[in-house]
């Protein structure tokens, strides 16, 4: 849910991203509306606008005038492209961090990450 | 969005006590504004003015575009919902609830009916009777009901449970959405409005310290925590709010928001960084202006943790 000392509009852009990456959310399918977020988050209706209106900005929602917003074609890919672009700052770095402070080596890193990997296919499989 | 409220230069002066010192502020149209500081800040004083029942010493107020005072045709259009609002000895709420209906245009009648039963307020005990929620709740009904142009809430909420107050936050923000209108809510509980608020007008000492968007100020400040040497060599050209420690670890709260880049130094260091939530950063920002304003006058102790 909401977390403290970010900007809520962030937030909520966030967590529409989150299910058109996951596939929950199709792509020329219809996103929540600006009501519906504020009403489900318990924000105010500007704060989820502002949140919906950096996607259509950034191209990844399209307004169908008098229906509402839709996710655009090719929105997963180019959201799943940023998030590979970030992912060693946000996921390896700290992970690196950590193993550094336990004397964990690459090797060790390798070696857990390849068994994890296979335990955790098998049990979230879709 | 048009201003709704206009106020240049107010102030506000009883015998030697300066309430409102000289503030000027606009109050945009259809926007929920968060009117926040300490006890005895000047909140009730400014709400009072804007609805003319309280005189300015010098200064000029206009809403929607006119004088306030003596005048039907904008006085109609707002609503002030006193913390303690006072009512005849022997009325009802339902009294209470009529002549509401006589003097808001705007008034709903069966949006009233459904917030009775959501508070669950007894109509047929007179007000003088009622609990100190029960009371709050006959204000909160009828200031949602009223579906004023402005509506003024100061400190709506005494005594109402935790439960009665999500319903007020939760009706306030599904019947904004649909009639939108302009909402000042005066409150001490920083936390539970702050993502209702759309602006945040902070007053301290009768001045405004802080007039901006609630969301470009939630990641205006930061908490870093870690030993003391390497938070103390971070801080060192930064604008410090709060400092704790506790043995070699400190805690220093920071205005700014951080970049990417530091984060990540942050984090390399092993320093940890928390948010400051709104609350957090009003009492913050509130005792850093009391400090400032002592050490240019003279020292006079700081009350911690009174704004809750």
């Amino acid at each position: 849910m909401i977390d403290e000392g970010r900007a809520i509009f962030l937030q909520i852009a966030e967590s529409i991203e989150d299910a058109i990456v996951d596939g929950s959310l199709p792509e020329e399918s219809q996103a929540p509306s600006t009501n519906e977020l504020a009403a489900f988050h318990r924000i105010n209706p500007a704060t989820a606008a502002k949140g919906v209106n950096m996607l259509v900005d950034k191209g990844v929602l399209y307004k169908r005038r008098g229906i509402g917003m839709f996710v655009a074609a090719g929105a997963q890919e180019q959201l799943r492209g940023e998030r590979r672009a970030a992912f060693a700052d946000r996921f390896i770095d700290p992970l690196l961090a950590e193993a550094r402070a336990l004397g964990l080596d690459a090797d060790d890193l390798t070696t857990l990450i390849q068994r994890r990997y296979t335990t955790t296919a098998e049990g979230t499989a879709r | 969005m048009s201003p709704v409220i206009e106020v240049q230069n107010l102030t506000k002066r009883y015998h030697d006590t300066v309430a409102v010192d000289d503030v000027s502020f606009t109050i945009q149209e259809d926007t929920i504004y968060g009117l926040l500081g300490r006890n005895g800040a000047g909140k009730t004083t400014i709400m009072s003015i804007l609805t003319a029942q309280n005189f300015a010493t010098s200064g000029e107020v206009r809403v929607f575009g006119e004088n306030p005072y003596e005048n039907a045709h904008v006085l109609s259009q707002m609503c002030f919902v006193r913390e303690s609002q006072k009512y005849p000895d022997d009325a009802l709420p339902k009294h209470a609830f009529e002549t509401a209906r006589l003097f808001f245009p705007n008034w709903d009648q069966e949006f009233a009916e459904r917030l009775i039963a959501d508070f669950q307020l007894p109509l047929k005990t007179r007000i003088k009777k009622l609990s100190r929620g029960q009371l709050s709740a006959v204000g909160v009904i009828i200031g949602l009901a009223a579906r004023a142009r402005i509506t003024f809430f100061d400190e709506p909420y005494l005594g109402l449970d935790a439960v009665a107050r999500q319903i007020f936050y939760d009706r306030l923000l599904e019947d904004y959405t649909e009639h939108p209108r302009t909402v000042i809510l005066s409150s001490h509980l920083i936390d539970e409005v702050s993502n209702l608020i759309e602006r945040v007008l902070v007053i301290d000492r009768g001045k405004i310290i802080m007039d901006e968007a609630t969301d470009a100020v939630r990641d205006r400040a930061a908490t870093i925590v870690g030993d003391t040497t390497a938070v103390e060599a971070f801080v060192a050209d930064r604008e410090v709010l709060h400092r704790e420690s506790l043995g070699r670890v400190s805690s220093v709260t920071v205005l700014g928001t951080l970049t990417a880049a530091e984060r990540a130094s942050l984090a390399a260091k092993g320093l940890d960084v928390g948010p400051v939530s709104l609350q957090q950063l009003i009492v913050r920002v509130t005792q850093h202006a009391a400090e400032a304003a002592d050490a240019a006058a003279t020292a006079a102790p700081i009350d911690e943790g009174a704004l809750r």
